[in-house]
């Protein structure tokens, strides 16, 4: 066998072979018995070296070279920099694209980015990053050039509304804070982002820190704050260390600490780190969590901008409202309220996930539809299939249907139908989810989730539960349905914070607009969707197994049976009906019936 | 609480020199702070990984605050564990995308792998399974965490490869 010193791999690939892939390999082949190396070199054609996208691309081996971009014309070239030489050559060496961001990709159509203008383009963990892009200059502008009420007015004019979900106005909530007569007063930072499927805060702080550091000091200064606390959730370390980093470069440059720019403004900040409990994004138990108390909610008022954190007056805002804040300063009010609906101004981030076809963080102007979210920012349903609902606002949001696709996104419009804005997960479902799974899951979310402290929300969302369950285990009877909107409306009316309250909202929304399929699960003991398993059963199609064994041998309860290259079978009382035999056949031989 | 601490277990962190150090190192540079009983159990719990019965009666006696509000502190919040973990943790993200997008499946695949409950260790205290909500990596759902590591996109097909990673 011949030992070669070098072995050239070339792709084949019919985007590689119509940029000429086959004419560098016989130019390469001439080019090494000329030069006498081809006893020495060994031309082997390949598949799929890199994107294809730049023409002819081959892989040079032992050093592991990549080059693309090459003709007939350069390979004496190549031969004699390459394989006589020893040199490699820098021009046609594959530049290494950087790695595709899948959650922040680059700027997609109808998106206007405020919040996220900097996420992925500076260097969160370098403040000069930052100040080269107008970093802290709203800050300067406010302590150099204006009072606080003047910021709060500029705020307030804006339209700039609690981009946490509740939506009031930021300014007003400001302004409040800063008549009560009372001393010290904090500001506080909600980055609990504790919503499944929402990660718009997560990029905030892990992309651009400071904008969240420069909004609470411009904010401190209008409301008279001396210190602050971010509070962040403990799922996110490397939101809690960028901060970290970010808070103490911003004490290093003077933004933190005493006499901020020279004057006499004080102001410091801290990040707090919960510890898992989804109800510590409740502003008032998540000021109980930083006193190192069972993050427990308590009855408003009094509101924590009179009472507080320590009992003083507390400022809380999320993570996007103070984000805003500095670009509102910059570039003035009138910019800002310029975008949106008459009463939900500027932008918007969400996290748009489940089945659509481009998945991710978006940023988008207020009053577009979410129509246009679904189908023209987010590529549309995936695999072709039919939208059939989008829940929006987290956990507690409704499920709204196509009939509120054209609705313009606002904060009233949006509670109209019956769901919230929250704080911007958004999650499109497809034919293939059933409601009343989909509500049950959100159920079992909500309730375990629960601090137990008031009874509506501790026991009702279990009963709700429970009777979603039985449904859901085709075990419902006449009535449940009413039961269940008898419940749903007590525990939203008597609870004592929002969890509670919003907690039967994806329960009244699926029972609203999509009433049958309930009664399909509860009289007919049917599926529509196809998805809860005691309603379901799996079949292997006979004439479209090949026998490949790949079912069987996934399926965690060996109910599949049949020999190897022939049609397998599935015992029905040994399945779980867990449906891997279904992903995992390449066939689609397996299919599910209701 | 004084019983708590005549009777400590052998195999408590208490009773390590190394171990029982950090916890005395995060008491004292938390002791001053207000709020210093989150920030200790914090520290504690990440440092050590659990926060035993004993290790809360000690750290109420330090803090001087009663037992009863750090044992409240620790059962809130699902990040503190009372007992110690597996060598490894294999938590599975049931948030909303990823269950939409068959983390059930998972989940019942490494139950049947490991004989193994959800919340429970293995025998060998090597592999503890733990489910978890969202992370916030929803676009590449179905998501599981091992240890620190997220892995998206993983299908159950492909969990052996992953439990055969965490077992080398």
């Amino acid at each position: 066998m011949p030992f070669y010193r070098s072995h050239v791999l070339v792709c084949v690939d019919p985007e590689c072979l119509e940029k000429g892939a086959h004419e560098v390999v016989d130019a390469l082949q001439d080019e090494l018995v000329a030069q006498g190396l081809i006893d020495e070199i060994q031309v082997l054609e390949t598949s799929r070296i890199g994107s294809c996208s730049s023409g002819p691309e081959m892989m040079v081996y032992p050093e592991g070279v990549h080059y693309v971009g090459m003709t007939a014309d350069d390979v004496p070239f190549l031969v004699e920099e390459h394989f006589l030489k020893g040199r490699i050559i820098e021009k046609f060496r594959e530049v290494h694209k950087p790695i595709v961001d899948e959650e922040l990709g680059p700027l997609r159509p109808k998106e206007v980015r405020v919040v996220l203008r900097n996420c992925g383009e500076i260097d969160p963990m370098n403040i000069e990053d930052y100040l080269a892009v107008d970093g802290y200059q709203a800050l300067g502008k406010v302590i150099g050039e204006m009072t606080p009420e003047q910021v709060i007015d500029e705020v307030l004019k804006s339209g700039l509304r609690g981009r946490g979900g509740a939506g009031f106005p930021a300014g007003k909530k400001w302004a409040i804070t800063r008549e009560v007569q009372d001393d010290p007063k904090y500001m506080v930072c909600n980055a609990d982002e504790g919503d499944p499927g929402a990660f718009m805060n997560r990029r905030v702080l892990e992309g651009d820190p400071h904008s969240v550091i420069e909004g609470m000091i411009i904010g401190a200064y209008a409301v008279g704050a001396s210190y602050g606390y971010i509070y962040c959730r403990a799922e996110y370390p490397l939101a809690v260390e960028t901060l970290n980093v970010a808070i103490a470069q911003a004490r290093e440059f003077g933004f933190l600490g005493k006499n901020i720019l020279g004057t006499d403004f004080n102001f410091d900040l801290e990040v707090r780190v919960g510890a898992g409990a989804f109800v510590c994004g409740e502003e008032t138990a998540l000021m109980a969590s930083i006193m190192g108390q069972r993050g427990e909610p308590r009855p408003r008022p009094p509101f924590p901008s009179v009472k507080g954190v320590w009992d003083k007056p507390s400022n809380n805002n999320n993570v996007e409202t103070y984000a805003n804040v500095p670009q509102i300063i910059l570039r003035g009010a009138d910019w800002y309220s310029s975008m949106g609906t008459e009463r939900s101004k500027g932008t918007k981030t969400f996290a748009v996930g489940g089945n659509v076809s481009k998945p991710g963080l978006i940023e988008v102007p207020m009053g577009i539809t979410l129509r246009e979210i679904i189908f023209d920012v987010a590529g549309g349903i995936k695999d072709g299939k039919n939208f059939k609902a989008v829940q929006t606002g987290g956990p507690m949001g409704g499920c709204l249907t196509e009939e509120h696709l054209d609705l313009p996104l606002d904060y009233e419009a949006l509670s109209r139908a019956g769901s919230m804005m929250g704080s911007g997960g958004l999650v499109v479902m497809d034919e293939s989810s059933c409601m009343v799974d989909i509500a049950r899951f959100f159920m079992e979310f909500t309730q375990a989730e629960s601090c137990g402290k008031c009874t509506p929300c501790r026991v009702g969302t279990r009963r709700i539960l429970e009777l979603l369950e039985k449904i859901c285990d085709g075990k419902g009877e006449a009535g449940d349905i009413e039961k269940l909107e008898d419940l749903c409306h007590e525990v939203s009316r008597n609870s004592l914070c929002g969890l509670g309250q919003g907690a039967p909202v994806p329960v009244i929304s699926t029972l609203k607009n999509f009433r049958a399929e309930y009664e399909a699960h509860i009289y007919e003991k049917h599926c529509p969707a196809k998805v809860c398993r005691s309603l379901i059963r799996f079949e292997i199609q006979a004439p479209t197994c090949t026998g490949c064994m790949v079912c069987a041998r996934n399926c965690p309860v060996e109910a599949i049976s049949g020999e190897r290259r022939q049609a397998h079978h599935i015992d029905l009382n040994k399945c779980i009906r867990c449906g891997i035999c279904m992903q995992v056949c390449n066939f689609n031989a397996v299919s599910v019936l209701s | 609480m004084t019983r708590l601490l005549k009777e400590i277990p052998q195999n408590d962190p208490l009773n390590t020199e190394k171990l029982k150090s950090l916890i005395d190192q995060a008491i004292y540079e938390n002791k001053e702070r207000p709020g210093a009983v989150m920030l200790v159990l914090n520290e504690v719990q990440s440092k050590i990984g659990h926060v035993s019965p004993c290790m809360q009666a000690y750290i109420a006696n330090n803090l001087k605050v009663p037992l009863g509000q750090v044992h409240g502190v620790v059962t809130f919040y699902s990040f503190f564990k009372t007992k110690p973990r597996g060598k490894h943790t294999i938590k599975f993200c049931l948030g909303t995308a990823c269950y939409v997008a068959g983390a059930p499946q998972l989940v019942e695949k490494a139950k049947q792998m490991l004989n193994t409950e959800l919340g429970d260790t293995t025998p060998d205290g090597q592999i503890t399974l733990e489910e978890c909500r969202c992370v916030g990596a929803c676009s590449q759902a179905p998501v599981v965490v091992v240890n620190e590591d997220v892995q998206g996109r993983l299908r159950p097909n492909k969990f052996p490869q992953v439990l055969k990673k965490v077992q080398s």
